[in-house]
């Protein structure tokens, strides 16, 4: 049997592997700045930043529109910038994009019969877990003091 | 006995739950499009063939039409090609193209190389047209009734399986009901 021959990882490439650790850190940098919109009231660029961030990129689902670099975010981008200098509230845009991608695109989902569970699910288990801690807490409070022998072992020499 | 009974409910539920969600899984993988039974959206764009000449959307009512998105960039459009020319020769409904961000030279290029299956090109140079379809991604292809209803969506290349029972059969349906079907699914 021989063993198939490993490269011994020496301090250069330990060095090497550190710093790809670190670059990667600012990678995630660089992706940030994908999105270079200004709007010229600050405050508008508040709420733009905040709606780009809570609707989905539907071709790479699992990015906001602020992160993708893909085509269809930034058509997105464009027309969230156009509707907020229309002078639309945060809801209508959230609105625009509904009809047309459905709620899918809403990192947030409203609360409705189809999302309630979602929403309401973890109070359910908190519930749940918490009545279930105190019936555990009881029992053993129980079983505690109904238990004399445990008692009687420990002061028997 | 009680002590593995509440045990085995839960992992019994658990286990229907996650058989249910694994066996749903497929349709979930494309997302269902809200339009569907909706009105198409509304627009004038450019024909590709003629860029002085605008298509308004109106023009295409009274006749079930098939909507296609479509770029000369998008790889999954040169698969479904063949299946779309052969729908041309078929005849039965029309195919409307809409060029989607793309390059107007490109796009004819495209079609004087590969053939042309539809019967209108529209351009939609910047992208908002394919926003008001909800596109999110080429190719897509629209079931359009002649009063103007989605009636079915597909998302990827378009197969000739995929056109005989999921379009044809809607297209062949008796127009008003199918209408009145898709309206009252609003």
């Amino acid at each position: 049997m021989t063993a198939p021959a490993r490269s011994p990882i020496g301090p250069t490439s330990r060095g090497l592997a550190l710093g790809f650790f670190v670059s990667l850190m600012f990678t995630t940098e660089l992706a940030m700045a994908i999105d270079t919109t200004e709007l010229a009231d600050p405050a508008l660029q508040q709420r733009y930043q905040g709606l780009t961030h809570e609707l989905r990129c539907m071709q790479c689902q699992n990015q906001s529109i602020a992160d993708s670099p893909v085509g269809l975010a930034s058509d997105l981008r464009r027309e969230v910038k156009e509707l907020l200098l229309a002078g639309k509230t945060d809801d209508d845009v959230r609105g625009w994009m509904k009809a047309r991608y459905g709620a899918f695109i809403l990192f947030r989902p409203e609360f409705d019969w189809n999302t309630a569970w979602l929403w309401l699910a973890p109070f359910v288990l908190m519930v749940i877990g918490g009545f279930s801690a105190w019936r555990v807490v009881k029992q053993r409070g129980q079983l505690a003091a109904s238990d004399t022998s445990g008692e009687d072992d420990d002061t028997a020499r | 006995m009680n002590r593995f009974l509440t045990p085995a409910v839960l992992f019994t539920l658990l286990v229907v739950v996650l058989v249910v969600a694994v066996r749903r899984a497929p349709e979930k993988s494309t997302i269902q499009s809200v339009l569907i039974g909706k009105a198409a959206p509304t627009f004038a764009l450019a024909e590709l063939t003629r860029p002085d000449h605008v298509v308004d959307s109106k023009s295409l009512l009274g006749r079930w039409y098939a909507f296609n998105v479509w770029g000369t960039w998008c790889v999954e459009c040169r698969v479904e090609h063949e299946a779309l020319l052969a729908i041309k020769r078929d005849g039965r409904v029309p195919l409307i193209g809409m060029d989607w961000k793309d390059e107007d030279a490109a796009a004819t290029q495209w079609l004087s190389e590969l053939g042309n299956p539809y019967a209108t090109v529209v351009v939609d140079r910047n992208g908002r047209v394919a926003l008001d379809w909800g596109v999110y991604g080429a190719p897509e292809t629209f079931l359009v009734s002649p009063l103007g209803i989605i009636v079915y969506k597909h998302v990827g290349a378009m197969t000739a399986g995929v056109w005989q029972q999921q379009f044809l059969t809607r297209a062949s349906a008796p127009t008003l009901t199918q209408d009145l079907a898709a309206g009252a699914r609003k």
